[in-house]
């Protein structure tokens, strides 16, 4: 009965997320399209939890996954002139997203395979560099709106479509975990040298963690394009992958349910600010560090711990 | 061929200021063996200190324009120390025993609290940067126009990197900057006191931050609070192309990118100017990780 759990948790958020689909008209624009960012956030930031926390490849390029799946499933839906709330949208719509994970995840593979070689700080940076090439090639592109951006996409994601998809992510992620390929990418994190002297094929699993984070990257670009309906290579710039970052680290590394919850206040917080615009990314910055400063163990569930602002650290001495 | 001597010029003045940016970046990740994030926000911060007080010193000063240019850069190298210093002790010190990803993110926050700070005490928009170096032509011919504030920045640089040469290899102080990147413990056992070398460091690199804003500024006089972010990228990537934690390597590789991306914007296209960078970093991490003179390290189980 036990491994059956987590396919009803699955039927019950699918369920549960039709339902909420109903009562959409009813809730205020504003809060509406705030609920669709935390998804979208949920969901870009638990993909790169499986780059950055299961199997510890630190990625500052998400955001170029996520452009490389916006713009893809932008192209589609444009070409096929889909009208929203028409019978054919609902497939063609998931093929787009579809399409926009696959090229995404082509992406992905591109920068996994540099990232065999390198780690920490380089791995970091390379993948910022990779992230910024997507963004300046799009911007070169002239049948994709070079740097005027693309306009005219339908509105096709709406709520269900949005949590559907996280349910269908967290299902995968959960399962991903709890099977071999998990224990894998753990071992890899930990100890790389010990993981492949165990005869785990350590270029595999993070190759594979590259591609599973990037197809849901796209996808999360997917449905932020056909929410906002404009798209320019400026809203993918590596500020937004610092953003992601940030949800992760904040929730913990590897924390399933904790990257959900960071995703969503980090969501909120600056939408909270907003009545004091002007010092609210001064403040999301000066938070970042002291959280970083306060905690205590390396992943969430690790204490804060206050002291640490005046204790001396023991390297010190 | 007059074109070709002009992109030389133009490159070689980009690359040795990208060159004293990638000397702060080497110089502590060769102590400290981390990315100094904020290191681009120095840098902004330095060339915001000349805007505002050039006008002052000038009329200080009076007449001498080359006097108060020096003046000017001194005092933003003095203010960037004063602020690497204060990041160094309330950022990056507590974390020191700490995993390297704390340290980065932390200092992207660092990099991130200047922005946007910045944008809110100097204002979001682009400023005019003051001339403090006198602006006119030392060569002008059918189409080669050598600037003298391309000069400038050419020789300047080069006298701040024969200095920082001096203090790394020849004082006291230096040999015991290299001893610590050495070894931490071993450094600190021969009586080294780790945290004024960690702080002589950062007064360095900042300062030569600053220097290279003020120098910067006056060849691109555009200036606002995001200035820092793709200088510092690039100086970066300077320094892993020449072999991060080599000064030598730091200052060939700011020279190689800028003669690059010159290259680039005069004969290709100015858009993929920014592109380039990164896929040098991208090509020489894959083929040659340490960098043109890094030294290979390997890696202890």
């Amino acid at each position: 009965m036990k491994c059956h759990l987590p396919k009803l948790y699955l039927l019950l958020s699918l369920i549960l997320c039709g339902i909420i689909l109903i009562f959409e008209k009813n809730i205020s624009p504003y809060y509406y399209q705030v609920i669709v960012y935390i998804g979208i956030n949920i969901i870009l930031a638990s993909s790169l939890n499986i780059i950055n926390g299961f199997a510890g490849q630190f990625s500052l390029g998400h955001a170029g996954f996520m452009a490389a799946g916006a713009y893809t499933s932008a192209v589609i839906t444009s070409s096929m002139h889909i009208s929203p709330g028409s019978l054919a949208s609902y497939p063609a719509f998931l093929f787009s997203l579809i399409c926009a994970g696959i090229i995404a995840s082509l992406f992905g593979l591109m920068v996994g395979i540099p990232s065999l070689r390198l780690k920490g700080d380089y791995l970091a940076i390379t993948t910022l560099g990779f992230g910024e090439i997507i963004r300046v090639i799009i911007q070169n592109l002239d049948f994709l709106g070079a740097a005027r951006g693309f306009t005219g996409i339908a509105k096709l994601s709406d709520f269900f479509w949005v949590f559907g998809i996280i349910s269908i992510l967290i299902f995968l992620v959960y399962n991903l975990i709890n099977s071999t390929y998990g224990k894998g990418f753990l071992a890899v994190r930990d100890d790389e040298i010990a993981a492949s002297a165990v005869g785990i094929d350590v270029t595999r699993y993070k190759v594979i963690a590259f591609v599973f984070g990037a197809f849901f990257a796209g996808i999360a670009g997917g449905l932020y394009a056909h929410f906002v309906t404009y798209i320019n290579p400026s809203q993918f710039g590596f500020l937004r992958s610092f953003e992601i970052v940030v949800m992760v680290v904040v929730g913990g590394m590897g924390n399933i349910i904790g990257v959900i919850i960071s995703a969503a206040i980090l969501t909120i917080l600056p939408e909270a600010l907003r009545s004091i615009a002007q010092y609210r990314m001064v403040i999301y910055a000066l938070l970042l560090v002291i959280i970083m400063l306060l905690r205590e163990g390396e992943f969430l569930g690790g204490r804060f711990n206050i002291k640490r602002l005046w204790k001396k650290s023991p390297a010190e001495t | 061929m007059n074109q070709l001597l002009q992109q030389i010029i133009n490159g070689i003045s980009l690359g040795s200021i990208y060159a004293l940016i990638a000397l702060g970046y080497t110089m502590i990740y060769g102590i400290l063996r981390f990315i100094n994030f904020a290191h681009g926000d120095v840098f902004m911060i330095g060339a915001f200190v000349g805007f505002y007080s050039a006008p002052h010193i000038s009329k200080l000063v009076g007449g001498s324009i080359i006097f108060s240019g020096i003046l000017v850069m001194l005092l933003a190298m003095l203010i960037c120390s004063l602020l690497g210093v204060t990041i160094e002790k309330f950022a990056y010190k507590p974390l020191r025993s700490r995993p390297k990803l704390t340290v980065l993110i932390t200092a992207i926050g660092v990099s991130l609290f200047l922005e946007y700070g910045g944008q809110l005490i100097f204002g979001p928009d682009p400023k005019l940067f003051p001339t403090i170096v006198p602006s006119m032509a030392v060569v002008d011919t059918q189409n080669l126009v050598i600037g003298s504030n391309s000069i400038v920045a050419i020789v300047t640089a080069a006298i701040l990197m024969l200095i920082l040469r001096f203090i790394v290899f020849n004082t006291k102080m230096g040999a015991a900057m290299r001893a610590v990147s050495y070894n931490h413990q071993a450094a600190a056992l021969m009586g080294i006191n780790i945290n004024s070398i960690i702080s002589f460091t950062f007064v360095l690199g900042s300062s030569l931050a600053a220097a290279a804003a003020i120098l910067y500024s006056s060849v691109y006089p555009s200036i606002n609070p995001l200035m820092g972010i793709f200088p510092g990228l690039k100086a970066f990537i300077a320094a892993v192309l020449g072999g991060i934690g080599n000064i030598y390597g730091a200052a060939l590789g700011g020279l190689i990118i800028g003669l690059t991306e010159t290259f680039v914007t005069g004969y290709l296209s100015p858009t993929y100017r920014d592109a380039i960078s990164f896929g040098i970093l991208i090509l020489i991490l894959l083929f040659k990780p340490s960098g043109i003179m890094g030294k290979f390290e390997a890696e202890k189980v």
